[in-house]
């Protein structure tokens, strides 16, 4: 039988580290990732897991020596948040364009400056054209899930391609959870064994890894990689279902879940930890009869833009919600995509944008109501007053 | 010991037909560690002149595993290599003995690796850390490194009317390895292959890690003729420019005593990047040089228990 156990979002993930035991783990401290590490070493003290431990010297060396252990056949994971993520932000993009299908949980962060320790997508948002697959979670569940999905995802010999968890800091990562963990030997059978294509440990076959590559293959070596990331998007969904079929659970195993959206007239478009809240406000909507609903994105890359568009499209009016500023573009990220994903659909929804929730600041439901309003009013005078704008600032 | 004769008949596992540069003073170092073990490898190289030179795709010159990752991170994406290692031995999935080497240049190791490096050292990874110190970012131009000597002429120490070159002494690399207290750790010029085969034999057969400083002449960074590389290493060691000596579990032996310590001039006068030091206001330059030369020849005498 499943435990039902009592965890913070950090020890879920622990757990999953602990249920796939990888080769390798490297890890550096930064709030709100450190618990999480934490609890890995006590796993480790405690033998339950006999991964190899190395306990680098910055994020930078974190990612560096994850790449080099990959690399070398070895199942390798590590995490990070904030600051420590923007540290790896050079190696992240040799993690992904050498293949390498390191698994790593991003706890959420406030990049500096100033600096703020708490909970915003400004981290894994500044890593976006990275070449790495995000996927977000509501909750320590998801958190959970995601960690054991991604290893699937990432290895998937078609795809190759690194992952990000992600979890907001502090509202997920520290807050306490009933966590299903599901048994160690179906997580264990679900995951598999790690093997790789190629391996610098292999004696036999001596490989280069890293070679110098100009113009005249360059752009052929990235368009491959792309190749591979674009792989991701069906087996995204089928390692979802197979996930849903080996241990039943939640609800949200595809790019998104959708609540009350099939006769929706408005929405909300959400990412993390505020769809719980979203979602309430969307029953209590319900319940006065306004047709409301709720797109949480789970995977923001490869950003589902056909599914997307199909979802919104029908919708009277929508309000996308960012966690971060795109400085310079149109509002946040997830706004410039959903836009984006909307572009050549007749007729599209009114669209609003509000960034929220930066260095944490709280996002109450009456937050997301005001949204729902401003939306309504908008589709109702067509007139939009302020296209971009700001839940919960003090002006 | 090492026969060279013996030596030449092993198989290569740097291959000819890279573009490292006529003369150059780098793949000798790198063929010389190569040989100094039958043990399978994998070699991981920062960014710099080595790695761009020996991995041009669709081409590679190494006959064993190479990794290249970034530029200040050779030590940290080893020490990767190394930790799966443990980890795949100790689950039964590789039975091959391997060993590991990083390789930097002065650039990579002195300046942006030396987090990763210290990082590497102090956390005990069994393997070979190798700087090949040519003293400044050669692979990018001859722009200062923190290993740049005084006086020397670099692109972004230029000698002008308000310049001599490169200011302020070098920093002691070795030294600040032997201080993490690691297993082995030794420095050596090019130009002695008996001493640079037995020093890299024992830092890949000791266990932990091990840091070797080889001082490598750079032809178009040191400017001059590229027959005189050996020379000119042969002159660093002669004029205790570049000493050669080893600290083995915390013991320090200096492995060459000049039987006479030759002025610095000499290891200077080949090279065109010291050139301008000849003329009479930089003579000062040139005296200064000596004593930083002198000062830390009497400090390595002193731990070497010679003094």
């Amino acid at each position: 039988m499943p435990e039902q156990l009592a965890l913070t979002g950090n020890e879920a993930v622990a757990h999953a580290m602990r249920q796939i035991n990888p080769d390798v783990v490297a890890a550096y401290p930064i709030t709100p990732q450190t618990s999480m590490m934490q609890k890995f070493a006590d796993f480790v003290a405690d033998g339950l897991v006999d991964s190899e431990l190395v306990l680098v010297e910055s994020e930078h060396s974190a990612m560096s020596a994850t790449v080099g252990s990959q690399a070398s056949g070895a199942r390798s994971m590590t995490a990070t948040a904030a600051c420590g993520l923007a540290l790896m932000w050079e190696i992240l993009g040799i993690a992904s364009a050498y293949r390498l299908p390191i698994v790593m949980p991003v706890v959420n962060r406030a990049l500096s400056g100033p600096i703020n320790i708490q909970g915003d997508h400004s981290d894994s948002m500044g890593t976006r054209d990275c070449g790495w697959i995000h996927i977000f979670s509501e909750n320590a569940q998801e958190a959970y899930e995601n960690t054991i999905m991604a290893m699937r995802i990432a290895e998937h010999p078609d795809v190759l391609t690194p992952a990000m968890v992600c979890l907001d800091g502090f509202i997920i990562s520290h807050g306490v959870e009933s966590v299903t963990i599901y048994k160690d030997n179906l997580v264990k059978k679900f995951v598999g064994e790690y093997q790789p294509h190629y391996t610098l440990l292999d004696a036999k076959h001596p490989i280069t890894l890293g070679a110098m590559d100009f113009s005249d293959f360059y752009f052929e070596h990235k368009v491959s990689q792309l190749d591979g990331y674009n792989n991701s998007h069906s087996v995204i969904l089928d390692v979802g279902s197979e996930f849903k079929k080996t241990f039943g659970g939640g609800e949200c195993y595809e790019f998104f879940e959708a609540h009350k959206m099939d006769d929706a007239e408005y929405a909300v478009v959400v990412l993390g930890s505020t769809a719980g809240s979203t979602r309430m406000v969307v029953d209590d909507l319900r319940a006065q009869g306004v047709k409301a609903g709720m797109l949480k994105i789970r995977v923001f890359r490869p950003f589902p833009y056909e599914e997307i568009a199909r979802l919104l499209a029908p919708l009277k009016g929508c309000a996308v919600l960012d966690r971060s500023i795109a400085y310079g573009g149109d509002g946040g990220p997830v706004h410039i995509e959903v836009r984006s994903a909307l572009y050549g659909q007749s007729p599209v929804p009114v669209m609003l944008n509000y960034i929220y929730g930066l260095g944490g600041k709280p996002i109450e439901p009456e937050h997301i109501h005001s949204a729902f309003k401003d939306i309504q009013e908008a589709v109702a005078t067509g007139n939009v007053k302020r296209r971009v704008g700001y839940l919960n600032l003090t002006e | 010991m090492a026969k060279l004769k013996d030596l030449s008949l092993k198989p290569e596992r740097l291959t000819g037909g890279h573009r490292l540069c006529p003369g150059c003073g780098v793949p000798a170092v790198a063929r010389m560690a190569l040989l100094a073990t039958d043990a399978h490898l994998v070699v991981g190289a920062s960014t710099g002149c080595l790695e761009v030179s020996t991995t041009i795709y669709p081409y590679t010159a190494w006959q064993c595993s190479f990794i290249h990752n970034a530029f200040e991170n050779v030590a940290a994406t080893i020490s990767g290599v190394e930790a799966a290692y443990k980890a795949l031995k100790k689950r039964g999935k590789i039975k091959d003995e391997f060993k590991f080497i990083a390789f930097g240049g002065d650039g990579g190791t002195y300046d942006i690796g030396i987090q990763s490096l210290s990082g590497a050292m102090e956390r005990g990874h069994d393997m070979v850390y190798i700087c090949y110190d040519n003293e400044a970012y050669q692979n990018t131009g001859n722009q200062r490194s923190s290993s740049t000597p005084m006086g020397s002429n670099t692109t972004t120490t230029p000698v002008g009317k308000e310049s001599y070159g490169s200011v302020g002494r070098r920093k002691d690399l070795t030294a600040i390895m032997a201080a993490h207290h690691i297993p082995y750790v030794a420095q050596t010029t090019s130009d002695n292959w008996k001493d640079l085969n037995r020093k890299l034999a024992r830092a890949l057969e000791v266990e932990g890690p091990a840091f070797l400083n080889i001082l490598t002449p750079c032809v178009p960074g040191w400017k001059y003729d590229g027959k005189d590389t050996i020379n000119l290493s042969r002159l660093a060691a002669k004029t205790c420019f570049w000493p050669s000596y080893e600290v083995d579990h915390g013991k320090w032996k200096l492995n060459y005593t000049p039987k006479e310590k030759l002025p610095v001039v000499d290891f200077l006068k080949p090279q065109g990047r010291f050139r301008h030091l000849f003329s009479p206001e930089n003579q000062h330059v040139i005296d200064e040089l000596q004593r930083e030369v002198d000062d830390q020849w009497e400090e390595l005498l002193v731990r070497c228990g010679k003094k």
